[in-house]
């Protein structure tokens, strides 16, 4: 089976997110970059699956020149070959931009998996995989939390709000995880080794034949128009008990609607 | 402005390899993840659960990751030296573990065993299947090992080993332990499984250091060990005092760990803690100690990485090590003794890392080479005249 999975460079996550007062993207060099968490996950599915099937795992991302540590960190995992797609045309692109472009150079490509981490910590849409899948005419297994495969047929347990559902599709399809799916494994030492010498195949915008004019700020659909810092925490409210703290309290909580 | 940590202000990362962040990154993590929220509760209680522990550091690679072969992940010595630094950010008792296990029971298998004993252990140890302890040290012969009373002597075909060793770390977990002692034909090593007859155990307890360690002292009665059980890589303490010179380096770097969790705690305390109607961390004595502590932390980690290039180049000398063990276990010691303090009585309590860093720093100051010792080596070197022969 050939595997690709998708994975994204975020802010760390605990680290206080930046908006850029030039052109309103996120400042990726307010805080250091980190594999978005999610996307461990779907890393990790990805290297199961190769363990119980056979698999070849490629790993893609697009972003600026330091994504590539985050495809560096996935083959330390034990993936096996990157594509990076890093041009200063894509700086801005907007969810559809970045579905055109993941789908154009994946395409043509013969995976049968194409794997995301159900969400980005950065972005929050979750929008990628379903766009990609839609572009490149696959089924989409989305918020996976269980995978199973039977001969070309993969049949997922998709999370919903009351449980999950049963999905199956055929192979090649698009799949999305979420985080209760597995627990990732840290890369060995011997894996951050091996990592160095394993293949990152590197595209320019031109490389990957894309179409200037669908990627970047400029051919997105969706804008920041205007941003503004979180406001500082106000006080809180002081009950002084005067005999009748109970009541204030319960009078409170009734205002707020929490009882 | 906004604050920086106390290597960032050093740029330290400047001076390192993607290759050795990412391993050092991994430790990180792993610790965060598995040790730090436990290990308060494991001192307190002074106990570990060392063989999920070593399983653990197995899958990582960290057992014996500077060996070659054998299951060992082959690292450099400076990416051994920040793993040793973020397991013991971690505790001291947790980068002992791994020291013990890497540095001297594999490492003297690895330098000086048969092939058929590097087969038998190696592999096992590095994947932490079987936990390796080393026996040198006894109770009366500590900075003067030579003086050794433990002694094996030749019957028929075989070895029989008597006597006993104190102060070893992994003693009551170990499935195999490297024992030094005298024989017709000097100082010798032999590998010894713990449970041949005559092998016994006694943990040691009341520790008010390295708590979340396993100490055991290790009687030998009568033990009786094929001949194959000796190390025939290496005769007199030239053997014990190299792999020594292995888990020194390793604590050059790891007593770094320790200190910069005492001081990076201490200046979040100090941020938080309010005094007069404003925190502690802005009123200068504090900051005179926190500038003071940085740059003994900076200038220790400058000296530990300066050791590591030196030998991973294969050019590190023994006295060289002593300057790094010397230098950073005093410092990251005097480091959590000064953050203690700036934590008031919260810095006695199990809630903070710092006086469980500061009294297994203790331990540390003095094992692996007292303190004393290794400034004679360092005076002999300069000197040419050995104060302590």
């Amino acid at each position: 089976m050939k595997i690709a999975v998708c994975v994204k460079q975020v802010p760390d996550t605990w680290a206080e997110k930046k908006l850029r007062s030039d052109d309103s993207t996120l400042d990726r060099e307010a805080a250091d970059g980190v594999m978005n968490e999610l996307d461990e996950y779907a890393v990790e599915e990805a290297l199961q699956i190769g363990e119980a099937h056979g698999a070849e795992i490629t790993i893609v991302t697009m972003g600026p020149d330091r994504a590539g540590e985050t495809i560096r960190k996935a083959l330390s995992m034990g993936a096996d070959a990157g594509i990076h797609l890093v041009d200063d045309g894509l700086h801005g692109s907007d969810a559809l931009a970045t579905s055109y472009a993941l789908a154009t150079i994946l395409e043509g490509r013969g995976f049968d998996l194409i794997i995301f981490g159900s969400e980005s910590t950065d972005a929050r849409m979750s929008v990628v995989p379903a766009m990609v899948a839609e572009r490149m005419g696959l089924a989409q297994l989305t918020f996976a939390q269980k995978v199973e495969f039977e001969g070309t047929q993969v049949t997922i347990d998709r999370v919903t709000d009351s449980g999950y559902d049963t999905v199956t599709a055929s192979l090649p399809a698009v799949l999305s995880v979420v985080e209760k799916i597995n627990e990732p494994r840290y890369p060995s030492f011997k894996g951050i080794m091996a990592a160095k010498k394993k293949p990152v195949e590197t595209l320019s915008v031109a490389d990957a034949g894309l179409d200037m004019a669908r990627v970047g700020a400029s051919a997105s659909w969706s804008a920041v128009v205007d941003f503004a810092a979180r406001p500082p925490k106000a006080a809180g409210t002081v009950v002084t008990d005067e005999g009748n703290g109970g009541v204030k309290i319960a009078d409170f909580l009734v205002g707020q609607k929490f009882i | 402005m906004q604050p920086q940590s106390p290597f960032a202000l050093f740029s330290i990362d400047h001076l390192l390899s993607e290759e050795e962040r990412a391993i050092r990154d991994v430790v990180r993590s792993f610790i965060d993840a598995q040790v730090r929220p436990y290990v308060a509760d494991w001192f307190e209680a002074g106990s570990i659960p060392a063989r999920e522990l070593a399983k653990g550091f197995g899958e990582l690679g960290l057992l014996g990751m500077h060996l070659h072969g054998y299951g060992c992940a082959g690292t450099s010595a400076v990416a051994y030296g920040l793993a040793a630094l973020e397991l013991e950010a971690g505790d001291s008792g947790i980068r002992s573990l791994v020291s013990v296990q890497g540095s001297l029971a594999m490492y003297a298998i690895h330098a000086f065993g048969s092939e058929e004993q590097k087969e038998e252990w190696l592999p096992r140890m590095s994947a932490g299947d079987a936990i390796g302890c080393f026996g040198l040290t006894e109770a009366d012969h500590g900075s003067n090992p030579a003086g050794m009373i433990t002694n094996a002597k030749a019957d028929g075909s075989d070895w029989v080993l008597n006597g006993s060793k104190m102060w070893i770390t992994n003693g009551n977990v170990a499935d195999v332990a490297v024992v030094w002692a005298q024989t017709d034909d000097g100082i010798r090593g032999f590998v010894v499984p713990t449970a041949t007859p005559g092998f016994v155990a006694n943990e040691i307890h009341k520790k008010m250091s390295l708590r979340a360690s396993v100490t055991s002292e290790l009687v030998f009665t009568d033990v009786r060990l094929p001949k194959s059980a000796m190390l025939p890589g290496v005769r007199g303490l030239r053997g014990p005092l190299s792999c020594l010179n292995e888990a020194r380096f390793g604590i050059a770097f790891g007593t770094l760990g320790a200190a910069r969790d005492c001081l990076e705690t201490a200046i979040s305390y100090a941020l938080d803690r309010e005094q007069f109607g404003r925190p502690i961390a802005g009123f200068q004595l504090t900051q005179r100690k926190f500038a003071d502590m940085a740059l003994e932390l900076g200038k220790g980690m400058l000296l530990a990485l300066h050791l590591g290039r030196l030998k991973d180049e294969g050019i590190i000398t023994a006295e060289q090590v002593s300057l790094g063990k010397l230098n950073n276990a005093r410092e990251s010691l005097t480091i959590a003794r000064e953050c203690r303090n700036i934590l008031g009585g919260n810095g006695i309590t199990l809630e903070y890392p710092i006086i469980r860093h500061m009294n297994n720093l203790e331990s540390v100051y003095t094992y692996e080479g007292t303190n004393e010792m290794h400034t004679l080596v360092i005076g002999q070197a300069l000197t040419g005249l050995a104060a302590f022969k």
